[in-house]
Order: structure tokens, then sequence, then C-alpha cells
């Protein structure tokens, strides 16, 4: 984003307030949802698991660099979602329905969760008892619920929608909220599935223009790599189209929505497959904005300060995560701020969740560490010696398609740690803490 | 959590908040002619790179004394230098000579500002991480929420970030000195203390307690022996770094006496501007700048000072060990803050300085001395636009240190140190529960400078007094001050050293 003037003092004042009182509604829903973790008594504050997650909430990199700099609002909803995901835990499960229908108005890429919801809402609350063994009992169902359900779900978005259905203006709300002509990727591409198959591509027609497999004349002009927002198409490999998107996301999000299904764990699994639905969509979505990963780094560190498993995973998408949305900063001023951010959220997750954790071992195996300080180099290329090299002319874009690839390298990596984890889990709703 | 992660979390914290104070204006931004401080440090890198060392004090045609000339020792001019061979690498136009004039630009501001973060990270903080790793008692937790809450000190963040100075060297030099003394490193003491001295002559404040501290720890080792030894070598060190720093000006006797002149410019009066000092505040009253002659002010100055430094400086003399050695600096800037000659009201992070060191042992009062101090340079920071990092700076550190170090929990009699207090009240009022009373003040206190700050912000002054709020805040930041003088003097004079760290004296 470029500012168009410098702002005055009142204006900054009121940007200030306005953010102040998002921050604090974030600080509020915080409060309620570290009631519902396991606390020990006579630990010091540092190493009390809810001290960590409130510091991992409020704190949270991305959050602040994209709200508080970038500009969003999304430490508002983000609060809003906590609030859903507690009552849920808290089995207050109408209450957590009503909140994320709200929270689907607010902002329609909720989208991307709302299977987790909608499965989980139908299979641990409609179906009011299961089975000794975990299993579906489908004489419990109770309609009266699902009709509650529906009645608050439709009533929110007619509440919503309905001024702009009665003016008749709905499909161009619609065409609005969901613009399919922006092309497959963001202008720096998202570090998904799309990135590595953009990378791929581009590779593949490279080696085949030099082995004269391939005519450079009847390649498509490189307009992935300019930078612009715009549709394309890929010069190798099939070019994928909205519709193949939506397929393979389905698909990626299938078995984590078929396992709560067939064996839910609880608040826990609910969370684990929400977390794991944001992912997906995440990785295999069209036109996915760098910031959708937060989605699944919020919740995610409601589990990491549960689990050690859980920890590792968290540590490493969120320190791939985080470092993919530098290019958001990009201006001088902003460099030392986005570094020291980073370093201090980076340093505190690792110290606390090691603090945390101690028995047991190390959170990351020796491949993890490595990848992770390979960030350092790449950071120190991009940023400071790429641009004095002759190349920043003619590729401006390329220290921004190796941070994609990099970041998108990691975060694959930990959606498949996390879709093991999920499917290799145990049974544990009578022993799960959460309620 | 393990200490390395502590300490690290500590200092990006600090060196957050004051990347995010330099987005903030600066002094003298956008107001041509003069501008402000950040024009005065620009314009010296011009004067250093384009001219030759012997024209720097004087004026000439190529270097116009009167808009910004250096006032400043040979430390900050050389200092310039090298920061003048950076800009002239990056972008000319910064330091051309006479063109340059007023030169504002974003990428300027930008290198402006990390020159100050480099000599921060080089000089201050690593000094106050060693002082608070070797210095502080109590658990490694206690000493990085120490370390935390000198590094969050809202008034030099400011000035330094804000105003643009570069008082993070001269108190850094000055604290390196303190680290050297503590450890017994006295030569190394003496040296960073004298670059201090030479970086800015304002250290002056803090050089009678250096001088007597020495001198009190030769007299013990003996003047007859080891004691005269030491002193000799001490002096010599001062000697050579003093000849050393000004070498380029000690070719033409005219180059050294210029210098002190533009030093030590007694013919500017006995205060500027609006300054929380007793001359200013009495001026209010009583109109001593115009009814006394310049002699009798300056005689009336001299003896003021001198009344309240001697005590405290001779027990140091008696009795030099850590302790009384941080107070003696605390006392000795108070006093000459409240009463020498033209004194600025920054000067009174010179007095801020020490009183972070004390921080640990007597947090709630060290805690209401350093807000007051930001508090008194209210009226210099509005001026630049600077309110928000202001209340938001001020108030992180009130919540932070009161909450790291149990300011309010560490408040019983004993250990605020008010033997003396009871000792005179005892027959009157015995009652009397003095610990909950300076509780009371203190709430009393932040509640009158967060009232005033709001009125001096949003409400108009009447037409007759359009300069009200300044000088209201400045009278009762004096009040504050005569307190605190008062208070360290007595703690200094009157109390023992609290018998559990009397083994970290040396």
């Amino acid at each position: 984003t470029v500012m168009a003037a410098p702002m005055t003092n009142d204006q900054s004042w009121f940007y200030a307030l306005a953010l102040g009182v998002s921050f604090l509604k974030c600080l509020l829903i915080n409060t309620i949802c570290c009631k519902c973790l396991r606390e020990d008594k006579g630990k010091d504050l540092l190493g009390k698991p809810s001290f960590i997650l409130t510091v991992l909430l409020l704190w949270n990199f991305g959050l602040l660099i994209v709200d508080h700099i970038h500009f969003q609002y999304n430490g508002f909803l983000f609060g809003v979602l906590l609030l859903s995901i507690a009552r849920h835990c808290q089995n207050r499960h109408f209450e957590g329905a009503f909140l994320f229908s709200v929270l689907l108005n607010l902002k329609h890429i909720y989208l991307y969760i709302a299977p987790a919801y909608g499965i989980y809402l139908l299979r641990c609350f409609c179906f009011t008892q299961s089975n000794a063994d975990g299993s579906l009992q489908w004489r419990s169902f109770s309609v009266v619920r699902l009709v509650i359900l529906g009645t608050i779900v439709l009533s929110t978005f007619a509440v919503s929608f309905g001024p702009f259905i009665a003016l008749g203006q709905l499909p161009q709300v619609l065409s609005r909220l969901f613009p399919f002509k922006r092309g497959l990727c963001h202008a720096y591409w998202a570090p998904n599935i799309w990135a590595l198959y953009n990378i791929a591509d581009k590779a593949f027609s490279i080696l085949g223009v030099k082995f004269r497999l391939l005519d450079i004349n009847k390649l498509p002009k490189a307009s992935m790599t300019g930078g612009l927002v715009q549709e394309f198409q890929h010069s190798v490999l099939p070019s994928v189209s909205p519709l193949a998107t939506l397929v393979c996301t389905l698909l990626s999000i299938l078995p984590a929505l078929f396992k709560i299904w067939h064996r839910p764990n609880g608040a826990r699994g609910f969370l684990r497959c929400l977390v794991i639905c944001a992912l997906g969509s995440f990785m295999f979505g069209w036109h996915v904005h760098e910031k959708a990963i937060m989605m699944a780094i919020l919740p995610l560190s409601l589990l990491a300060v549960d689990s050690r498993k859980d920890a590792g995973i968290f540590l490493m998408l969120s320190v791939t995560s985080h470092y993919s949305l530098f290019p958001l900063l990009f201006t001088t001023q902003e460099l030392p701020i986005k570094i020291f951010l980073m370093l201090l959220f980076t340093i505190f997750s690792l110290a606390s969740l090691k603090t945390l954790f101690r028995k047991g071992g190390a959170l990351l195996n020796p491949l993890e560490v490595t990848y992770l300080l390979g960030l350092i180099p790449l950071e120190l290329i991009c940023e400071f010696v790429y641009p004095l090299t002759v190349w920043q002319k003619t590729f401006p874009f390329l220290p921004l398609m190796l941070t994609s690839v990099y970041c998108a390298l990691g975060v694959t990596y930990a959606f498949i740690r996390l879709y093991i984890s999920l499917l290799t889990c145990s049974d544990t709703t009578k022993k799960t803490k959460m309620q | 959590m393990e200490n390395w992660s502590l300490f690290s979390l500590c200092v990006l914290l600090g060196l957050t908040s004051r990347w995010a104070v330099s987005f903030h204006s600066y002094s003298g931004a956008g107001k041509p002619p003069m501008f402000g401080d950040y024009e005065a440090q620009r314009h010296w890198q011009e004067v250093t790179y384009n001219l030759p060392v012997h024209e720097w004090y004087f004026n000439t045609t190529n270097n116009d004394l009167n808009y910004w000339g250096l006032d400043y020792p040979p430390l900050t001019a050389y200092h310039s230098l090298v920061c003048a061979y950076v800009a002239k690498l990056l972008n000319p136009e910064w330091v051309e000579l006479h063109a340059s004039r007023g030169y504002e630009s974003h990428s300027h501001k930008l290198f402006m500002r990390a020159t100050v973060l480099f000599t921060d990270i080089l000089i201050y903080i690593p000094a106050v991480l060693l002082y608070c790793f070797y210095f502080c008692d109590g658990s490694s937790k206690q000493k990085v929420a120490t370390a935390l809450c000198i590094l969050l000190y809202p008034g030099l963040i400011l000035i330094d970030y804000g105003h643009f100075q570069y008082n993070s060297v001269s108190l850094g030099l000055a604290l390196w000195g303190i680290l050297g003394l503590g450890l017994g490193w006295d030569l190394f003491g003496s040296l960073a203390f004298t670059l201090a001295l030479n970086y800015k002559q304002m250290e002056l404040y803090h050089s009678l307690p250096f001088f007597c501290y020495l001198l009190g720890k030769c007299i013990k080792q003996g003047l007859i022996g080891r004691g005269f030894f030491q002193l000799a070598k001490i002096s010599l060190t001062v000697l050579v770094t003093f000849a050393l720093c000004w070498m380029p000006f000690l070719s033409d006797p005219k180059q050294p006496l210029q210098v002190l002149h533009r030093l030590f410019p007694f013919g500017r009066g006995l205060f500027e501007d609006k300054v929380a000092n007793t001359w200013c505040s009495l001026n209010v009253l009583i109109k001593i700048k115009t009814l006394l002659s310049r002699e009798t002010q300056l005689f009336l100055s001299f003896a003021l000072t001198l009344l309240f430094i001697l005590p405290s400086s001779l027990k140091l003399l008696s009795k030099p060990n850590l302790w009384q050695f941080k107070l003696a600096l605390v006392n000795s800037s108070l006093a000459f803050f409240l009463f020498s000659f033209q004194v600025h009201e920054k000067s009174i992070l010179l007095a801020a300085l020490p009183v972070c060191l004390v921080i640990n042992e007597i947090p709630l009062i060290a805690i209401w001395f350093l807000l007051t101090s930001t508090f008194s340079m209210l009226p210099l920071l509005v001026k630049d636009g600077l309110l928000l990092p202001y209340v938001v700076t001020s108030l992180a550190f009130l919540f932070l240190s009161l909450y790291l170090l149990s300011a309010l929990e560490r408040s019983t009699e004993e250990e605020l140190r008010l033997g003396l207090y009871r000792k005179l009240t005892r027959h009157w009022l015995p009652k009397l529960n003095l610990s909950r009373i300076i509780k009371w003040k203190f709430w009393f206190s932040l509640v009158a400078m967060a009232a005033l700050s709001f009125t001096s912000v949003w409400l108009e002054p009447p037409a007759k007094f359009p300069d009200l709020f300044p000088v209201l805040v400045s009278i009762l930041s004096f009040l504050h001050f005569l307190g605190f003088i008062i208070y360290f003097n007595l703690v200094q004079l009157m109390e023992p050293q609290r018998k559990k760290s009397q083994k970290k004296t040396n």
C-alpha cells in the first residue's frame, strides 16, 4: 500500500484509538480462551501455559504487522473467531454457532473453515450421543438442535444480506465477494502449492527451451512474474482454473472432515480439523493472499501450548509464514521494525515452548532447525545483497519468488505433519480436559 | 526461560520502542529558517566534512557560528565527521557546504535515525546490560527486569530518537566509566569518563563524584605508596586522553580558548526558556534575571551549587564505595541542574542516568523521579510533535516497572530509606505511616502530572498568560526535584546501605 500523503496528527490519533479498541477486544477474548486450558498451580508467570498463550496470541507477529502497520482489522475478527472456538470448547454451541455466522458475514474468507464447523456441529451437537467406542449413534439425532442451529445461521445471513436481496443486488454483491478474474496467484505469490506449481512450470519451460523441446515463440509471455494481478496461462504444465482449485481444496480437507465425523476427538479434534481446513484452503485456494495463513496459525497457538507435537508444528509453521509476510512491509523505515518484531516473537515462542515442554527432548529436529536457520541468509540476500546487484533491474521479482517458494516448502511440510497427527491421534474424548 | 532468551527479548523490546519512536517528528521539522537540533547535527556534519579543523569553532565566511555553530567538545565534532563520510557515500547533497542548509528528506531522516541507533547499540545498550549483569542484586530474572526498565526509560528514548540528539553516546560512555570503577578497573573507568567529558561538556555535572571517588580510593590505599602511584596513573590517563582528543587544537593557543568560549557561553544569561530549575521558577515570583547583576547571579548560582554538592562529595571521599558513588552522582547532577548557569531541560537526563542505576534498590522513588524527569520535558516534546510517543512510552514504563520491580510491594519504611524522616517525626507524630504517605503522594503526583499533560495539550491558555502551561509544568517539576534532591542527600548522608548488599561494595 502506498501512502498518498503523510497522515496528520489527528488522523493518527484516530487510527491509534480504533486499533486500540480492536486490540482490547482481542484481549478480552483471550482471557476467556485461557480459561479452557489446563493450569498448573505454583508455576511462575513465564512458565504458565495461559501466559504463554496470551503472548503468542497478542504479540503474534503476523497480526501486529498486518493490523497495525499494513492496516486491517484482523485483530477484531480473530477475536470473534477465538471467542467462537472458546464457546464450543465450553459446550455453549449455540453461542459459538452464532458468533461464527456473524464472523462469516464480516469477512467471507472464513468460509475456508466453515466445513469444519459444519461437520463438527452436525456430528457432535446434532447427534447428542456417541457409542462407547466413539462411533456414530444414528438414533440420537436431535431435529430440534438442527433446526435451532439452522435458524441462527439463516437469520444472521438474512440480517446481513437482507437489504441487498431486497434491492436485487445479490449477484453484484457475490461477484464482488468472489472475484475470479484476479488470477491464480496474487501479485506476490502466497507460499502455497501454486507457488511451487508456478516455479515448476517456469523451470520446465526454461529447460524445454534449452533442450530445444519447446519453441520459444509458442510460449505465452512471462506475465506471472510481472508483479501484476491478472489472469495468465502456464507454459508447460496445464493451466489451473478456479474449479480445479476448488476440487483440490475439497479433496485436501475431505480426509480431515471424514476423520472427525468418524471418530470425533471432542473440542481438540475440532480445533485440529479447523486448522487443517484453513491450511488446506490456503494451500490449494484460488487467489490466496499470504495474510490468510494467520487463520491457521492463531488456532494452532491454542493447540501448541497443550501438546509437544503441536508445539513443534506450530514453531515450524509460524516462523515460516511470518517470514513470508515480510514483503508486505517493503520500505526501508519498516525494515528494523519487522526484523526486531520477528526476532521477538520467534525467540519468545521458541524459548517459552521449550521451557513448557522441557521433558521429552527437542521440539524441532535438526532438519527443521536447518530449514528455519536458512531464512537468515535468505533475508540477507533478498533485502540487502540483491538490491545492490545488476539483476535488480532486470529481474525485480526474483527475491519475492525465492521467498514464496522457500516458505511454500515449509508450509507444505507443516500441512503434511498436521494431517499425519490428526489421522493417527487416538480417541481421547473421555480424557480431554478442554471441556 | 533461559537467560539468553530473556536478555535478548529485553534488548529487542528496547530497540523496537526506540525505532518506533524514531518514526515521529524531530526537533525543528519543517520550520525554517533555524529549524532545530536535528538540523544542528546535520550542519555539524557539513562543517566538519568541508572545512579544515582550525576553522570548525571559528566564525569565518564559510562557518557562520550564529547558525548552529559547534558548541560541544571535539569528540562530537569527530563523530559528526565520521557520520559525514557515510553521508557523502549515500548522498553527497546531504553535506554540501552551504547548499545543504535546511535539507530535509525521508531518506535523510532515516540515515540520521540510523546513526543514533548504531551508536546506541554500540555504546549505551551493552553498558546497561553489563551493569545489570554485574551489579544487580537478585536472581537473573530480577537483572533482566532491571535492564528492561532502564532501557525503556522514556526520557532518553524521546530525546535521542525523537527530538534528536546523541545523549546515548555521552551517557553510555559515562556508564562505561561507572562500570569500570565498579569493577575496580580505575584506568579504564577514567578513560571512559574522560571520553564522555570530551563528548559533551555537561558531563562535568558528573565529574566531581568521579574525582572524589577515585581520590578517596587512592587515599584509602595510602597517599604515600600505592595510593600515590594509582593517583598518578589515573591523572596521566586523563591528561593523555584530553591531549589526544584536543590534539588538532593544540597547535595554536587561540584554538583551545575559542573552543572553551563556545563550550561555556557565560554571556547567555542565567537561564533560557522554561526549565524546571530554581532560577526559572524563582523568576516567576521575583524577576531575578533583571533584578540582580550578572556577577551577583553568577555568584549566587555558584554558591548554591557548591552548597548542595559539597556534603555529598565529602561523604563520598570518606567512604568510596559503589552505593555512595551512585548516590553522589545523583546528588551532584541534580544540584547542578537546579542551581547552575544556563541549564537546559534536557540536562535532567544527566541526573536520570544515575537514578536508573539505583532503580533496583529504591524502585518506587526511582520510578517516580524518572517519570517526573520525562514530564518536565513535556513542553519541548509537545513542540516537537512527540505527544503520542510521550504518552505511550511513559505509560508503558510506569506499568512495566511498577510490576516487574514490585515497586509498590517493596515500599516499607526501611526499604524506602525513610529513617531520618521517621526520626524527625517521631516526637510529634509517632503514629504516622510514612510508607503509606509516600505511596499516596506518588499517586497524587502522577495524577497531577497526567492532568497537567492533558490540559497543556487540549486547553487553550488564557490570553493574559500565554505561557501558563509550560510554566506550571516547570514549577511542578521543580518542586518534585527539590524534594528528590533533599531525599537523595539524606539517603546518602544518613542511611547505611542495606546489610544484604554490603558485600558488593568495593
